[in-house]
């Protein structure tokens, strides 16, 4: 044999699996969850000069610490996790809206309109039923917009949503100057029109998002809409043939989409702070899309990744605090690494590496089998997905 | 004023030049990058960084030299903005994940990572000084009347965003590597099976896109705002308009530079405007909503050969040719 005739064989190649159990995979996102952590802690801590292991006690305590932060924590993630509810029927059927941003911010500048305009001309109760109305049209509506050009010229939705938001800041810096005479655009927080408050601020909140949260499980798994809406963002061209009008099911999904927006859009300016101001959002729409796409768009392991999620950014607060770190940044590149841990451990639940191996035939043999469960992959992979949905619910 | 208007229209459109065509090149990859408004802070984050270190080096910083001044930062932003790069390109080329996520994930981690970078670790004292070797001009420019004004008053950078987009439309367009590279956008199985090696491509593509990228995020500090660095989110908000224009210029770098130009003169146009503060604020969506007027018009004329590559957003696995 010549040198040149020879073929050589990579040192690895990669190979897509065919079937992971599910505590496998969950095991790897765990690792790898453990793995971002433990490098932004260490990193955190060089930075510092304080000892690595700090870093989770000072997680922990920002969270739970006291029954203020635990309030304030359970509050954040149950909003975290309604707009992650609202981004998943709208992702699951692969319409990439990050304009949660502004569908939140737009729901908070319709609830703060009507408690402006109406509070205390009105009883209270029908400033509330006109408030609910108006912020939930206004998240529909400014969700729908994209959404009708996407399904009638397929404007790309990406940018269209993201335009949005920025349109939508600008809007709410309009209104807090024409609303506050004095030109300082901090509008003192209202008395007169707001939601009534259940036990403590906090409460309502977590109500209207275990609703939520209720409706968007059995909505996805139990109603035509909800397979329409998977159909569509399986693969178009199948919904087309089966009879499912593409435009209808985009256009509805996401009036959907940003209408729950809207809810908590609502809640953070009617029940939460009885004001607005043009950050009010919390760029939640954003991190929501991470949320949803960690949760593999399912409603019930949302409540796991929103939290968790939430768990990290308020408890970076509290090590911004004991680490003396003066920039609130930290906590974006903490959740910036643990998000890129996760995205990287994707790889390994859904491809695996094979190393050279020196028996030829055994690998052929391999290929072939796989070739043969490739199409039982399909299946595979739909079930996968409705797995842990079973797991929580039993 | 019309003068003093297309000045400023040109200044501001080489932020979003080098980001458009960095943006470019990235996409004519295959790889729709959302982490550009983080790499673009990081880019800045790398050129200040360049900056504060060569000012601080020299005893006698009013005597620091144009052209050192410029090549160090320049390298550091590019550097900078490519390790960035670099990550978006490992995660989504090597490790197939999902294109929309990754970018998302680093704007958040590059803008984070900015704003603590330059609060902590540069020196931003010099940086008034050191802009004005950035803005230098040519020293007859002044004496062109409006023409020296509108085309020859600026700083180096935005011509070097003009050559930089010169080349990429004549590589992209005219040579080999160019020819292969958009195969690899529209086709990353055929460009294998003729023998292009597709992940080098792709990488290649999305380090120097991301570099180039990054020398936007300095332009505006050191050169638009004088060297006052105030935070990472408004260089964000010049990320996304960049990718924007990627669409409104039909992925051409060419066509990017009066694209740039028409982008940067709606930013401006609401200043030159005579209206009240109130509607100034209202002002202020302007350019985002000729962005989407921009979206839709494109997307109704939407003629075949107007496209984007053929296989953007999606992830390329040999097994599944």
């Amino acid at each position: 044999m010549s040198k040149q005739n020879t073929v050589k064989e990579p040192l690895f190649h990669i190979v897509k699996r065919t079937e992971m159990p599910l505590w496998q995979a969950w095991l790897i996102r765990i690792v790898a969850i453990i793995v971002g952590l433990a490098v932004a802690s260490v990193l955190c801590a060089a930075v510092a000069g304080k000892n690595p292991l700090d870093v989770p006690v000072s997680l922990i305590n920002g969270c739970f610490g006291t029954e203020r932060r635990l309030w304030v924590f359970l509050r954040e993630g149950a909003l975290l996790l309604g707009v992650t509810l609202a981004l998943i029927p709208a992702f699951k059927m692969k319409f990439w809206n990050l304009g949660g941003n502004g569908q939140v911010l737009i729901g908070c500048i319709a609830s703060t309109a009507c408690m402006f305009y109406l509070g205390g001309k009105l009883p209270d109760w029908v400033v509330n039923i006109i408030m609910i109305v108006a912020a939930i049209a206004a998240g529909a509506i400014w969700a729908v917009i994209p959404a009708i050009f996407k399904a009638c010229f397929n404007t790309n939705e990406t940018l269209f949503t993201l335009m949005m938001n920025y349109i939508t800041t600008a809007l709410a810096a309009y209104c807090l100057v024409v609303w506050v005479p004095s030109g300082t655009s901090v509008l003192s927080p209202f008395t007169e029109g707001v939601l009534p408050t259940i036990i403590n601020d906090n409460v309502l909140t977590l109500i209207v998002v275990a609703v939520l949260l209720v409706f968007m499980t059995v909505y996805l798994k139990f109603s035509k809409h909800g397979y329409e809406l998977s159909v569509v963002g399986e693969s178009e061209k199948t919904a087309k043939y089966i009879g499912i009008n593409v435009k209808r099911v985009v256009i509805r999904t996401l009036v959907l989409s940003g209408a729950i927006c809207g809810v908590i859009g609502l809640l953070l300016s009617g029940s939460i702070n009885h004001t607005l101001t043009t950050s009010m959002d919390n760029n939640m729409g954003f991190t929501a899309t991470m949320t949803a796409w960690l949760a593999k768009f399912s409603p019930l392991v949302a409540i796991f990744t929103s939290f968790f999620i939430t768990f990290i950014s308020r408890g970076m607060s509290e090590v911004q605090v004991s680490f003396g770190f003066s920039e609130s940044s930290v906590a974006n590149i903490v959740t910036g690494l643990v998000y890129f841990a996760i995205i990287a451990c994707e790889f390994f639940v859904s491809y695996k590496i094979v190393g050279r191996s020196k028996n030829k035939e055994k690998s052929v043999k391999t290929e072939t089998k796989e070739k043969q469960t490739e199409a039982k992959a399909d299946e595979q992979t739909v079930s996968d997905e409705k797995n842990p949905v079973k797991e929580e619910v039993k | 004023m019309f003068v003093v208007f297309l000045t400023s229209a040109i200044a501001i459109s080489t932020i979003f030049l080098f980001g458009c065509v960095g943006e470019i090149i990235t996409e004519k990859a295959g790889h729709l990058n959302l982490g550009l408004p983080g790499i673009m802070c990081a880019g800045s984050a790398g050129g200040c960084y360049g900056v504060s270190l060569y000012m601080n080096s020299l005893a006698d910083p009013s005597k620091a030299s144009w052209i050192l001044l410029i090549l160090i930062s320049v390298a550091l932003a590019f550097a900078f903005a490519a390790v960035f790069g670099g990550i978006y390109a490992f995660l989504t080329v090597s490790l197939r994940s999902n294109q929309n996520v990754t970018g998302l994930a680093l704007t958040t981690f590059g803008a984070g990572f900015t704003q603590f970078f330059m609060n902590s670790y540069v020196d931003k004292t010099n940086f008034a000084k050191a802009s004005l070797l950035f803005k230098a001009s040519l020293p007859f420019a002044d004496s062109l009347g409006w023409f020296g004004d509108i085309f020859l008053s600026h700083g180096v950078l935005v011509y070097l965003a003009i050559v930089i987009a010169l080349i990429a439309g004549i590589v992209l367009n005219k040579t080999k590597v160019g020819l292969r590279l958009r195969a690899v956008g529209e086709n990353p199985g055929a460009a294998d099976a003729v023998g292009i090696n597709v992940n080098r491509y792709k990488y290649s593509a999305i380090l120097i896109g991301s570099g180039i990228a990054g020398l936007g995020g300095l332009f505006f500090v050191m050169d638009y705002i004088k060297g006052s660095w105030q935070n990472a989110s408004t260089i964000e908000a010049f990320g996304w308009l960049s990718i924007a224009l990627v669409i409104f210029t039909l992925w051409k770098p060419i066509v990017s530079i009066p694209g740039a130009i028409v982008f940067g003169g709606l930013y401006i146009a609401c200043s030159y405007l005579r209206v009240s503060f109130n509607v100034m604020k209202l002002l202020d969506m302007l350019p985002y909503v000729v962005t989407i007027i921009v979206l839709i018009i494109t997307s109704i004329r939407n003629s075949k050969e107007n496209q984007g590559p053929a296989s953007l957003g999606l992830a390329y696995f040999r097994e599944e040719r």
